[in-house]
């Protein structure tokens, strides 16, 4: 049997009810897209863009006004469909009177799974997302990142087949994202397939396989990283310490106390300017190969739409 | 084919169990409800004193006033407990989470429900046990009390699902209100029979009509009297009272399920 697409949304367009119910604000309109079983796929945009409209419909807790979502070929009203994926809201907030042992063994009896298997699959998943520590604890005593950490134990509790993730690095410390992104590498490994969204651009560079732009609802980039981006550097930056020889004086991008940042457009005029410093007393404290970066390409999207 | 396809969610009933365990676990962990708990106790207690200032009447007062503070005290929680704790879930968003797993709507509104009653069934084996014990110590009969307090039980069952139906669309403030009035006009159907015989054909005699039969006849599941003066009751009454009173809860939990499931979660 072919593997279908484990998510396929095909038109979806979603609004709301405008300030004092006046009109309507489309948030999402007319979304297509199809992400296959292991993929890695980011859901990038500006604040606003519709990417949680995108994903509240996704796993059902928003009636689309037209199109569809299917996962696993089902829709997400579908409970066989839902006991297959996970999900992390935005900002996420549990039970406070509970223990974070007490809330996933919560989410574990709505899984059907046993007492036995609870324990296990709790203890486990607590040790995974790195929570061994704060087991006692009421959850109104969570910090902001051991929240985010249990968001993310109930999200693979179950072990699903598909992982969805509202901005799971949002708030998080550099120790937290790196922790978050090799988790969602570890689950590709294990043959998930994780959606997840991000106005944060550097957090998907460095894991998507693939990756859609949104900007006012709509779809505007869809595609393989790799070709999205340029990979040849399209220009370099050379910070240099002190008098910058001529004729490079005149390409002076910034300067900041005795450092300078001077631009050049390709490889052989970077050698010669650094062969000239060489020479002279300056002497060069980096080179910056500069690639077209998935941010320039989300600033001209963005810059397109206004 | 895959292992994963065998997967199957809980069983529908085990779903239902774990959200009204739950939902019980946030009542029992929460300070509001031992607030009431313990207002009703000393209440109950203070039954004692004021018999004391008639001759003669003190059971009848304790019974009196004893019952009265079970059922107003136990609405006290129907209201603010069943708003809050359906509210609560909504507004801090910790439904996202719920509802993602495989749990169908209805079941959200069923465990809720069933929580939000084995709370009311606590509060009132705790008020009732306090009562009964004071009769007990004062050498007055009990008779009446248990049937009385089931009733309470059953009414406050009823304004329950009405707290759930109306926090399933209005914010809490409007639901709380809203359950409130039910549980007042619920009480006072039988003045719409009179209204309407003072009032000329018209508008007036069919809003009458409409709100003796929509609104639940609170005064039917109302035994208080006949416990306290030990008047018997009809043949059958109540079990009709109490088919009466689960068949419209079950009816306006419909509703809420119907609500929820057609909601948008925002
Ligand atoms: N419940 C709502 N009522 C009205 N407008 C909403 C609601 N939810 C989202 N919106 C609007 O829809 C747009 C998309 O929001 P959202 O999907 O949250 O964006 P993102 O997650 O990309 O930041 C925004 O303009 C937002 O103001
Ligand atoms: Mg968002």
């Amino acid at each position: 049997m072919a593997e279908s697409a484990v998510i396929e949304i095909s038109g979806l367009v979603k609004s709301f009810k405008g300030h004092l119910g006046l009109g309507r604000k489309v948030a999402v309109s007319g979304l297509d897209l199809s992400v296959g079983r292991g993929e890695i796929f980011g859901l990038l945009g500006p604040n606003g863009a519709g990417k949680t409209t995108t994903l509240k419909a996704m796993i059902g807790l928003l009636r689309p006004d037209a199109g569809s979502v299917r996962l696993f070929g089902r829709p997400p009203s579908d409970v066989s469909a839902r006991a297959r994926i996970g999900f992390l809201p935005e900002n996420p907030y549990f039970y406070d009177y509970l223990t974070a042992p007490e809330f996933l063994d919560f989410y574990g009896r709505l899984h059907g799974f046993g007492r036995a298997e609870r324990r296990r699959r709790v203890e486990a998943t607590l040790e995974r997302v790195g929570l061994d520590a704060g087991r006692s604890q009421a959850l109104r005593k969570f910090s902001k990142g051991m929240v985010q950490r249990l968001g993310l134990a109930q999200a693979i509790l179950h072990d699903p087949d598909l992982v969805i993730l509202d901005e799971p690095m949002s708030g998080l410390d550099p120790i937290g994202r790196r922790e978050v992104r090799d988790l969602i590498l570890e689950l590709r490994e294990a043959g998930k397939t994780v959606f997840f969204s991000s106005h944060i651009l550097q957090d998907a560079e460095l894991i998507c396989d693939r990756v859609g732009i949104v900007v006012e609802g709509r779809l505007r980039h869809l595609g393989v990283l790799d070709q999205m981006v340029r990979s040849k550097p399209r220009w370099f930056e050379v910070a240099v310490r002190g008098q910058v020889p001529s004729p490079w004086d005149r390409e002076v991008a910034s300067a900041s106390g005795e450092k300078v940042m001077v631009k050049v457009p390709d490889v052989a005029e970077l050698g010669r300017l650094l062969a000239a410093v060489a020479e002279s007393p300056a002497e060069v404290v980096s080179v910056w190969p500069r690639r077209e970066s998935l941010e320039d390409l989300f600033m001209k999207e963005v810059a397109r739409e206004r | 084919m895959n292992a994963e396809n065998n997967r199957r969610p809980a069983h529908f009933g085990a779903a239902v169990a774990a959200i009204g365990l739950n939902t019980f676990r946030e009542a029992v962990r929460d300070r509001v409800m031992y607030l009431i708990l313990v207002f009703a106790l000393i209440l109950i207690l203070v039954s004692r004193l004021l018999s004391m200032l008639t001759v003669g009447e003190e059971g009848r007062i304790i019974k009196d006033v004893g019952l009265s503070a079970i059922s107003i005290f136990g609405v006290l929680t129907a209201v603010f407990v069943g708003v809050s704790l359906v509210f609560k879930e909504i507004e801090k968003r910790t439904i996202y989470t719920l509802l993602a797993n495989p749990v169908q709507r209805w079941q959200f509104v069923a465990g809720k429900y069933a929580g939000l009653l084995l709370v009311l069934v606590m509060n009132v084996l705790v008020m009732t046990g306090m009562l009964l014990l004071i009769l007990v110590v004062r050498g007055e009969s009990m008779t009446g009390i248990p049937v009385a307090a089931l009733m309470i039980f059953v009414e406050l069952a009823l304004v329950t699902a009405f707290a759930l139906l109306f926090s399933s669309f209005a914010n809490p403030i409007l639901a709380a209100v809203g359950t409130a009035a039910v549980y007042v006009t619920g009480h006072l159907t039988w003045s719409f029979e009179l209204l309407k015989a003072r009032l000329p054909e018209g508008v007036g005699r069919t809003l009458c009509d409409v709100l003796y039969w929509a609104l639940p006849n609170l005064g039917y599941l109302n035994v208080k009297s006949q416990a306290v003066h030990g008047g018997a009751l009809p043949d059958g009454y109540l079990l009709s009272a109490l088919l009466y009173g689960s068949g419209y809860a079950l009816a306006v939990l419909t509703v809420a399920c119907i609500v929820f499931e057609r909601r948008d979660f925002n």
